[in-house]
């Protein structure tokens, strides 16, 4: 490939003096309004938008009351996600990492999650509950830690048993659970009757405009995940370029999603490089996608790669009318 | 000695900015009313496309905004004015990605443009937190799934403590304030600095105007006695 000439450097850093053509950019800009104008309302009267209603916990604990009541418990029992999160909800975690670069764990906790109290506790707490109920958060709260971890683990314990209750509340053995059992009964109590999706976010407050703990605990259960996984939604079916219904999603998140797909960082492997990069998955995808974002954006002061478009000649093409001058 | 008001006093910063403006950017290059004759593709119509779409997003976020964020679930207006909304920031990414990709193929950083390409992604990067953020402040199911799905990679790269998809209040100010503003701002700037510079060359136009210039000299020795 031959080099660029003192020539074309003087043509490409100087006024244009070579042959021009009428040009009105009020018009074109007139014009083009009235397209994108005319596609948009077509595409909004034709077509639509998707609106499916959020999801409640009223409608998890009607729906999946097994599964409510089993995730109540772990988040007593600190099995949750959210409760061994890390940062930025807790420190019960180490989040992911690169190696020794461990950016959560850098941060700390900024918006601190304790799942027994702000999950169940506090929201039981906040409302005039049966005396059952009363009394185990009485008695929960007058308990050591370790009595309290001992109780919910037994039942959780038992609770995700294959070979015994495998999930159903009501074939639990009898064992030393404590209130535990009362506790999650209480609060699926409540969730059914609708209190708990207005109280969870903050209890006795009258505003509130944050739903990190709605998110987090709706999460944990499988309700979320089911409707997900329906909507065509997880990460490795193309996650968020997806969209409920038959509709375009983020479909600009495509070189972020393409990286999910990949069966390394994808994959049902307890060791080795597959299970690092698919437990911390996040962190490597995004510093990738941060790296080529880079290296696009500098493009212009990288030798090599910003001679691209001189080797494969999409220009031809683009500038056909203008080269057949020469 | 009576001291002279004088216009062009180089002490004087608006007098400075106001030379430097007219200097770099006269009206005839704000808005030409002639390109070079190589702006002649279907691929240039997609700036302005993007531009219009940007337009359209704003004017019916606006809308959005001025009802509430909840407005568009009960009301059959206010769902269509969402679907008006949906679809001007399908087309303006739609339109955006095509001009980007154009522009890379005609390497339209040539001749000091770099910083014209530079704002240009990193107005595409803005937007891409912009729809997100558009995307979980919709409160229904699909900002409840993308906040969850969302928050694990800002966990991660430690931005989600201070970046929260999963709190409605900070995503909805950020949605309709902040980062609508920062893309204005660089927008703004990269249609400046386009107009500035002016439209790049085509790559080995010093061989187009060196054949032109070559076959008009030899039609002149011809035509001369």
């Amino acid at each position: 490939m031959s080099a660029i000439s003192d020539r074309q450097r003087q043509l490409e850093l100087e006024p244009w003096t070579g042959p021009k053509r009428h040009y009105d950019i009020v018009k074109e800009g007139v014009i083009a309004l009235v397209v994108v104008s005319v596609i948009v309302v077509a595409c909004a009267a034709l077509i639509g938008s998707p609106d499916v209603p959020a999801l409640t916990f009223k409608g998890w604990a009607t729906d999946q009351p097994q599964n409510f009541v089993a995730t109540t418990v772990g988040e007593l029992a600190g099995t949750t996600e959210s409760a061994g999160y890390g940062g930025p909800y807790n420190a019960n975690g180490d989040g992911q990492a690169i190696g020794p670069i461990n950016p959560a764990k850098v941060v700390g906790v900024h918006i601190p999650i304790d799942t027994a109290n702000d999950f169940v506790i506090n929201p039981l707490r906040s409302q005039q509950q049966p005396q059952v109920v009363t009394d185990a958060i009485n008695q929960w709260e007058s308990a050591t830690p370790y009595q309290r971890i001992t109780w919910a683990t037994n039942l959780d314990n038992a609770l995700n048993d294959p070979n015994g209750a495998n999930g159903d509340p009501s074939k639990v053995p009898n064992g030393d659970y404590g209130p535990v059992p009362n506790l999650a009964t209480g609060l699926m109590l409540m969730a059914q009757s609708g209190a708990l999706d207005g109280i969870l976010p903050a209890p006795g407050q009258f505003y509130n405009a944050d739903n990190t703990k709605q998110i987090l605990f709706m999460g944990d259960g499988s309700y979320l995940d089911d409707a997900g996984t329906a909507y065509h939604l997880q990460g490795d079916q193309w996650g968020m370029m997806n969209e409920t219904g038959n509709y375009p999603g983020q479909q600009w998140l495509m070189p972020f999603s393409f990286w999910y797909q990949l069966p390394i960082f994808n994959s049902d492997e307890e060791s080795g490089l597959a299970a690092t990069l698919t437990a911390n998955g996040d962190i490597y995808i995004l510093t990738i996608i941060g790296v080529l974002f880079l290296v696009f954006m500098l493009i212009p002061f990288i030798p090599g790669l910003r001679s691209i478009p001189r080797w494969i000649p999409v220009h031809r093409l683009i500038w056909r009318s203008y080269y057949r001058r020469g | 000695m009576a001291t002279t008001l004088d216009s062009t006093d180089t002490r004087n910063w608006t007098s400075r900015l106001r030379r430097r403006a007219q200097a770099d950017l006269p009206y005839e290059k704000l808005m030409p009313g002639t390109q070079p004759a190589y702006v002649a593709s279907w691929i240039y119509v997609f700036g302005v496309l993007t531009l219009v779409s940007l337009g359209v997003v704003i004017l019916t976020g606006t809308v959005l905004t001025l009802f509430g964020p909840t407005w568009w679930h009960t009301s059959s207006s206010g769902h269509f004015v969402n679907s008006l909304h949906f679809w001007s920031v399908q087309l303006f990414f739609l339109f955006m990605i095509i001009h980007l990709w154009g522009k890379f193929w005609m390497a339209a950083w040539r001749g000091r443009r770099a910083r014209t390409w530079i704002t240009g992604m990193i107005a595409f990067m803005v937007s891409v937190f912009a729809g997100l953020t558009g995307y979980v402040i919709q409160t229904n199911f699909d900002s409840q799934w993308v906040a969850f799905e969302a928050k694990d990679g800002l966990n991660a790269m430690g931005i989600g403590a201070f970046f929260n998809v999963a709190n409605f209040g900070q995503m909805l100010m950020v949605h309709i304030f902040l980062l609508p503003a920062v893309v204005g701002l660089l927008v703004v700037l990269h249609v400046l600095w386009v107009r500035i510079r002016g439209v790049v060359p085509p790559i080995d136009a010093d061989r187009v105007e060196a054949a032109v210039e070559s076959e008009a000299a030899v039609d002149a020795e011809v035509v001369a006695p």
